[in-house]
């Protein structure tokens, strides 16, 4: 079958669900109600770290209107413990509490205030701890343990090798070499090493976490949850509770933003405990400082050298890093590894030696948020990679080009060669900030590049219906979070099946009814849960064609489908009468089904990545020597795309991923001190403002139809945000001489810097 | 925490409602819970993000900390009052076209924000806004589509 012009991949259409978003129709979590609804509020720990002696219910059970109250003591009748990295999480804390904020005990009551009211008639018996808030503490030797004796492992096998140090609070390493590292830096002519920072932050998806869990009268559970992978939340529930998956259904309404928060199970076995305990409904929403206590990005510190020959080479990276996946190790295994096994960039480099560690401390878990790991080395690599620069004499963006890897090189061996062309975005980059002319006296320029790996293996599945009426529907479960999957899924089905795309109706995600798909999550939607809706969708039409070929006698390959027809020359049957033709009345439908399971490999993660996400961001920046303020003025994303399904939505989801980015590099960070986290609210924790954006923001893409996804695309929307801080700090670097290693840039870390360089003034 | 409920007489929406609600009830429960306009959002309960924003006879106000027995007597306008029929705002119509919404959940408050900063100022420039929106947090967006959306609905108002 030939190409034809692709009609409504491509196109800047508006979003499915515009339209009841803006009238306010669009339904999340907390606008649900169920018969019988209960609501749930939780106890949580004031400290770090504490033994949990005692939990009294008695007072709290007896309030009027009280219908349910949990302690961990209480969770006999279930595997209390979750996880998918290791199951080291309880739902509810069991002797001790690991960090401030912990959940201890929970009621359900018959409104949300008096829930809240009962919580101050529990009676808990703490026994402080010593507690480890930073890495340097839990690292120290003798160090408080967070977690004593090994957990036992989640359920991923790609995690099956977790190597935690007993005895000390590393819950995993990684290592990764190649080459002879150490005789290549020895031999190099420039070396530059340098240990950088990178804060805990938080999501901040305006809806916090909010789940309603229900058993029914057979015993088969319903969540409607706020999660970016309801079946990965279905199996943390099937193996708590021993009940078959078949028996537990998770759907999930809009979300209010994700970025990695909603991954994995976060509130939901808390709330289906209490609803087996309340025998109704219940629903538990987190406010947004309970969001703070519920999950984080990893921090880490990372300490990097790098070695260049004098023409500029890249010989040897050198890189050890330590990230910070506090109380539970949630996702933090995998986030430390993926990122580490991309500690390089997107360069060749021949010698390699890369270690890491994630290790437990006494704060909010750290777990996946967008980039998954990159950010806090990628960090260190560029910042490092501008130092060189200045060493070798050389331009920036010239020492970055030299360095790339090609398209089809090899990044390691058994993995998917490069699939994009990092000299394309980083040219187009230079030339949207005017690279090559003179910034103004006042200004400083910077740019930046990553490269990051997707999930692998992993598995997408979905089904395609099309009804007797020419209509479609989509089944799938990638979570609509607000980056405009299922649109795009519908542009997808609508293209090939050539129908308007308001003839196509994208499901929401319901593990009773649309099939399986690993995560919404690690830029892989469009590639994966795309291309498994795009094989669907060619699944029906290879059956509209069959049906056709045979009642007209030709060949299927004389046939093609045009405006909701199958057509060939100048004869034309519509679908529906071509579903008339195959049932013999108006009804039935034709089935459509689609599967990427591309399996394990030989590849050092145990999977090829289906795609790598490649992109530059290029800064241009102003800052008040007088307050130190830095402003980004300027700011240019290129990420190479292969194909943008919907430009609009691509540009919109890359334009949000640099603010974000801007958030960690100049405003936020979580502040711990005495064991307590001092801004969990969004009074204090500044996340960026429109009034806080550069004037200009500028997102483009690089689009050469090379992707393994659907119509040649790769993954998108984590890209934009990885290179924004060292762009950011190179700029600042070649505006002022001042070399920042610890995020966020804040007004006063960046004054001092000045100061320090010009101690006259 | 209780009191003996109250009375109150308000407008939403154009639609003149009694209400009786506990004297310590927020203007965002009563909205929510008791007449099941569910477009307004509640976050951060501390005035800061905007995407619990209605309007209070005319101006925006924050109903996470807005008690609804001040509402009464007054005219309330919520997402769900914004377009006029099956006809949409032009705000809601900008939203649309330009791509300013994503997740949707500070979409009903930027809405709003936007309506009352119209109804004082028909002419906003880019700076306006940007001072407008500092009630308004955004963290799918990166809010540059946002801003061309009210400025592109001022400008078809004109």
């Amino acid at each position: 079958m030939s190409a034809r012009p692709l009609r409504i991949v491509g196109q800047p259409a508006p979003r499915v669900d515009a339209l009841e978003k803006v009238t306010g129709r669009a339904r999340y979590v907390t606008d649900l109600t169920v018969p019988g609804m209960v609501h749930a509020r939780v106890l949580r720990s004031p400290y770090a770290h504490a033994r949990v002696r005692r939990v009294d219910l008695t007072r709290a059970r007896a309030r009027p209107g009280v219908v349910a109250a949990l302690a961990g003591a209480d969770l006999t009748w279930c595997d209390p413990y979750y996880g998918p990295a290791y199951r080291d999480r309880p739902v509810l804390a069991i002797d001790v509490a690991r960090f401030e904020g912990e959940p201890v005990a929970a009621i359900a009551a018959v409104d949300e205030a008096t829930a809240e009211e009962a919580l101050e008639l529990i009676d808990v018996d703490y026994e402080p701890l010593a507690a480890v808030l930073t890495l340097e503490e839990a690292l120290a030797p003798g160090a408080p343990l967070v977690h004593v004796g090994q957990p036992a492992a989640g359920h991923f096998a790609d995690l099956s090798t977790l190597k935690p140090q007993p005895g000390t609070n590393i819950c995993h390493q990684f290592q990764f070499a190649r080459g002879e590292t150490a005789s290549a830096l020895s031999a190099a002519d420039v070396v530059v090493e340098d240990a950088y920072r990178f804060p805990p932050v938080q999501h901040v998806a305006l809806e916090p976490h909010a789940v309603v869990a229900a058993w029914d009268e057979t015993g088969a559970l319903t969540l409607w949850a706020s999660t970016q992978n309801p079946y990965s939340v279905r199996v943390e529930l099937a193996k708590m509770f021993d009940v078959p998956l078949a028996r537990i259904r998770v759907v999930v309404p809009h979300l209010g933003g994700g970025f990695g928060s909603k991954t994995y199970a976060k509130l939901e076995p808390l709330a289906a405990t209490l609803a087996h305990a309340a025998g109704r409904p219940v629903r538990l929403a987190a406010s947004v400082p309970e969001a703070f206590q519920t999950v984080r990005r990893c921090a880490a510190r990372v300490a990097v050298r790098v070695g260049f020959r004098r023409d500029g080479t890249l010989l040897a990276v050198e890189c050890d890093a330590d990230y910070d996946v506090g109380a539970y190790a949630d996702i933090g295994p995998r986030v430390v590894q993926k990122g580490t096994y991309t500690a390089t960039g997107p360069y060749r480099v021949p010698h390699v030696k890369l270690a890491s560690r994630a290790v437990y401390t006494n704060t909010t878990p750290g777990g996946a948020f967008r980039g998954f790991g990159v950010p806090q080395l990628a960090w260190a690599l560029e910042s490092l990679f501008d130092v060189a620069a200045d060493r070798l004499d050389r331009d920036p963006v010239d020492l970055r080009r030299q360095n790339f890897l090609a398209h089809g090189e090899e990044f390691a061996p058994g993995d998917t060669p490069i699939d994009g062309k990092l000299e394309e975005s980083l040219g187009r980059a230079a030339e949207a900030i005017g690279w090559s002319q003179r910034a103004a006296a006042d200004r400083g320029r910077g740019v930046a590049a990553m490269l990051k790996a997707s999930v692998a293996p992993s598995v997408s599945e979905a089904i395609v219906r099309l009804h007797a009426d020419g209509s479609v529907t989509v089944l799938a479960s990638a979570v609509e979070m607000g980056q405009g999957t299922r649109t795009v899924l519908a542009q997808i089905t609508a293209e090939v099946l050539s129908v308007p795309l308001a003839r196509v109706s994208v499901v929401q995600p319901d593990t009773a009814v649309t099939p399986y798909d690993q995560t919404t999550s690690s830029s892989r939607s469009t590639a994966m849960t795309g291309r498994a809706v795009q094989v669907a969708a060619e699944d029906v039409r290879d059956q509209l064609l069959a049906i056709v070929a045979q009642a007209w006698s030709v060949d299927a390959r004389e046939l093609t489908l045009a405006d909701g027809a199958v057509v060939s020359g100048g004869r034309r049957l519509a679908y529906s009468e071509t579903l008339a033709l195959r049932f013999g009345m108006s009804g039935g439908e034709l089935i459509g089904r689609g599967v990427i399971a591309p399996g394990r490999t030989a590849a050092p993660l145990g999977g090829s990545t289906p795609f790598w996400e490649m992109a530059v961001g290029a800064a241009e920046v102003s800052v008040d020597e007088e307050t130190g303020a830095v402003r980004v003025e300027r700011y240019v994303s290129v990420a190479d795309v292969g194909r943008a399904i919907n430009p609009l939505l691509l540009e919109g989801q890359d334009e949000g991923g640099v603010v974000q980015g801007l958030g960690h590099t100049l405003l936020e960070e979580m502040l711990y001190a005495d064991g307590h986290l001092l801004n969990g609210t969004l009074l204090v924790y500044r996340v960026p403002r429109a009034d806080d954006t550069p004037s200009e923001i500028v997102c483009r893409f690089v689009e050469n139809a090379d992707g393994s996804g659907p119509f040649g695309a790769k993954g998108a929307g984590e890209g934009s945000l990885i290179p924004v801080s060292p762009a950011v700090a190179n700029a600042l670097a070649r505006l002022t001489g001042v070399r920042l290693r610890d995020l966020p840039l804040s007004p006063e870390r960046v004054w001092r810097a000045l100061r320090a360089r010009s101690p006259q003034t | 925490m209780t009191g003996a409920p109250v009375t109150i007489h308000v407008v939403v929406n154009g639609r003149e409602r009694v209400l009786e609600i506990a004297p310590h009830a927020l203007l965002l429960d009563v909205v929510r819970d008791l007449l099941d306009l569910k477009g307004a959002k509640r976050s951060c309960d501390t005035q800061v993000c905007g995407a619990c924003t209605m309007l209070v006879d005319g101006l925006a106000v924050s109903a996470c900390t807005y008690l609804a027995i001040e509402a009464d007597g007054r005219s309330v306008l919520t997402v769900e009052g914004l377009a006029d029929g099956d006809s949409l705002h032009p705000l809601q119509q900008a939203f649309v076209d330009i791509g300013a919404v994503q997740c949707g959940f500070c979409t009903s408050g930027m809405l709003l924000t936007a309506r009352a900063m119209l109804t004082e100022n028909q002419k906003p420039t880019r700076d306006d806004v940007l001072h407008y929106l500092r009630g308004s947090l955004c963290r799918c967006t990166g809010y540059r589509k946002i801003v061309e959306a009210i400025l592109a609905a001022a400008d078809g108002a004109r």
